[in-house]
């Protein structure tokens, strides 16, 4: 479905998702955060930045590869995103949301 | 002579050795398989085995019976692969030398991942069933269990057998069903998943199952550690779950003599082609099963399907053609939902688990993605199939490798 958002026209899923990442920017990232009553902070676009790295080496997401990254800790990226911290940064980074099985 | 050499002797090893033994050129090539362990265990089986429905010398045998006749079987620890010289140290310090590797080590439970789950309490109150040892000291746990709150737990994804730990939590309602104190036991399903059921299909076709067991569900659930002391399991969004009895899944990671050979990804699972099954920083080596960073199902079925394909691309590679790109994910589960009865899933890559037949279209007689007493009995007939077909590379006849899309009612995964 289309939606309108930072003055941009984007193509988003059912939950919200967006459908093309050509379609996101940073305007776009900061309105989606804001829809999610989240202000993007340094940490927050550092957080972004890792997540659309792994997107375009194809690497899959998950919260031990946060640990890991050395980036934030777990504590920390669940206050950053509450609520469900990989769904909701992905989803404001303009990626799909991280698969799982059955 | 050329050295083809399989490392692992489990489900995928064992069923590559059987296929290739009879494929490859004997006066050309030398197979070698190399395990440390003596005993193979019918892993499908530590399900049952906690709930008396199979007894310990139905799930083990001795992995010697199904190595074929002209394979050398080396039991042995393996220290380290080293790609660049095409060679295998083992702990003895012997080398094999190797013109083709084949990795099926497999994966493995790791508990002391999670701080406070292998503490004082491991296997006492809190077990695995991913181990022979985990499943049977839990059968002689619930044996003597007077009841209280069982959690049925993951750590983290992927582990073998997706939706094993949900079966666990079917048999259990009909286990303390039939000894009559099913009011004594709470069961709840704790899922890292945003739902027991993450497949939209599966979800709306069987959520079902869990009111009318009534299995409650703690889902998005990210574990930080386990409390022993308090019998409770804490999330990093501090969210809390208590239990008398922690039936976990801890993390699943690949052998670490994948990590110390330096080829595996964060979970020490290997980086290979998920169409070819060829890793993917070595052309002569190739890897099957739960040893690789495959999308797909760490399971049983997945690597048979996968061993078939794998055996027809050595063949290729050995005459110098092009791999052909072939696995598509397949995965066919049953699903054991208690009561003498289960369900069937057929999925891949791209194809949700869907409604139909199977094996036939239109016929059947098993039926995809609906509870069934037959389906019940194709999984209690697997365990013969398994021992006497599927590892020694047997083909289980009208089951193909790659996914057939006849008598299913399909739907794509949208992304």
């Amino acid at each position: 479905m289309k939606k309108v958002i930072a003055q941009t026209e984007i193509d988003v899923n059912e939950e919200g998702y967006l459908l093309d990442f050509s379609q996101w920017n940073k305007e776009v990232g900061t309105a989606l955060a804001a829809e999610q009553g989240i202000e993007l902070s340094d940490k927050h676009w550092e957080v972004i930045d890792y997540i659309h790295e792994k997107f375009k080496n194809e690497e899959a997401l998950s919260v031990r590869g946060i640990k890991k990254s050395g980036v934030i800790d777990i504590k920390e990226f669940y206050s950053l995103f509450p609520g469900g911290p990989l769904k909701v940064s992905t989803l404001i980074a303009g990626i799909p949301k991280p698969k799982s099985c059955i | 002579m050329k050295n083809l050499l399989i490392l692992g002797a489990g489900t995928s090893g064992t069923m590559m050795a059987n296929h290739l033994s009879s494929k490859i050129l004997k006066k050309d090539w030398t197979i070698t398989i190399v395990d440390q362990f003596k005993t193979h265990y019918y892993q499908p089986g530590f399900l049952f085995l906690p709930f008396d429905i199979y007894t310990t010398s139905q799930v083990k045998k001795k992995g010697k019976k199904f190595i074929p006749k002209g394979v050398n079987y080396l039991q042995e620890k393996i220290e380290l692969i080293i790609p660049e010289e095409n060679k295998v140290t083992l702990e003895s310090g012997t080398e094999l030398a190797f013109d083709i590797l084949i990795i099926a080590t497999g994966t493995k439970i790791a508990p002391e991942e999670i701080e406070g789950m292998k503490g004082p309490k491991w296997h006492k109150n809190i077990f695995d069933f991913y181990t022979y040892e985990g499943a049977k000291n839990l059968r002689d746990k619930l044996r003597e269990w007077e009841g209280g709150k069982l959690v049925v737990h993951i750590s983290e994804m992927p582990i073998k057998c997706p939706v094993a730990p949900l079966e666990f939590a079917f048999l259990a309602d009909s286990y303390f069903r039939n000894k009559g104190m099913r009011d004594k036991v709470d069961i709840t399903f704790v899922t890292p998943l945003a739902g027991a059921f993450t497949k939209p299909k599966a979800t709306e076709a069987l959520h079902y199952l869990l009111e009318e067991k009534g299995i409650k569900e703690v889902t998005d659930f990210n574990i930080e550690r386990v409390d022993y002391e308090n019998n409770k399991i804490i999330d990093y969004a501090d969210t809390e779950v208590e239990y008398d009895l922690l039936v976990t899944v801890p993390t699943n990671m690949g052998d670490a003599l994948i990590e110390r050979s330096g080829l595996g990804d964060d979970l020490n699972y290997i980086p290979t082609n998920k169409a070819t099954l060829q890793t993917l920083n070595h052309e002569n080596i190739f890897a099957i099963g739960d040893a690789t960073n495959l999308p797909a199902s760490k399971a049983g079925s997945v690597a048979h399907f996968e061993a078939e394909i794998l055996t027809d691309n050595i063949l290729r590679y050995i005459n110098g053609e092009a791999l052909k790109e072939e696995f598509d994910g397949h995965a066919n589960c049953f699903i054991e939902t208690g009561n003498g009865k289960a369900l069937l899933i057929d999925f891949n890559y791209t194809h949700e688990p869907v409604e139909g037949t199977f094996p036939f279209p239109g016929i059947g007689p098993l039926n995809l993605l609906k509870e069934s007493r037959m389906n019940h009995m194709g999984k209690m007939a697997f365990r013969w199939i398994y021992w006497n077909m599927l590892i020694k590379g047997v083909h289980i006849p009208f089951v193909s490798a790659t996914m057939s899309e006849k008598g299913k009612h399909f739907e794509e995964i949208k992304q």
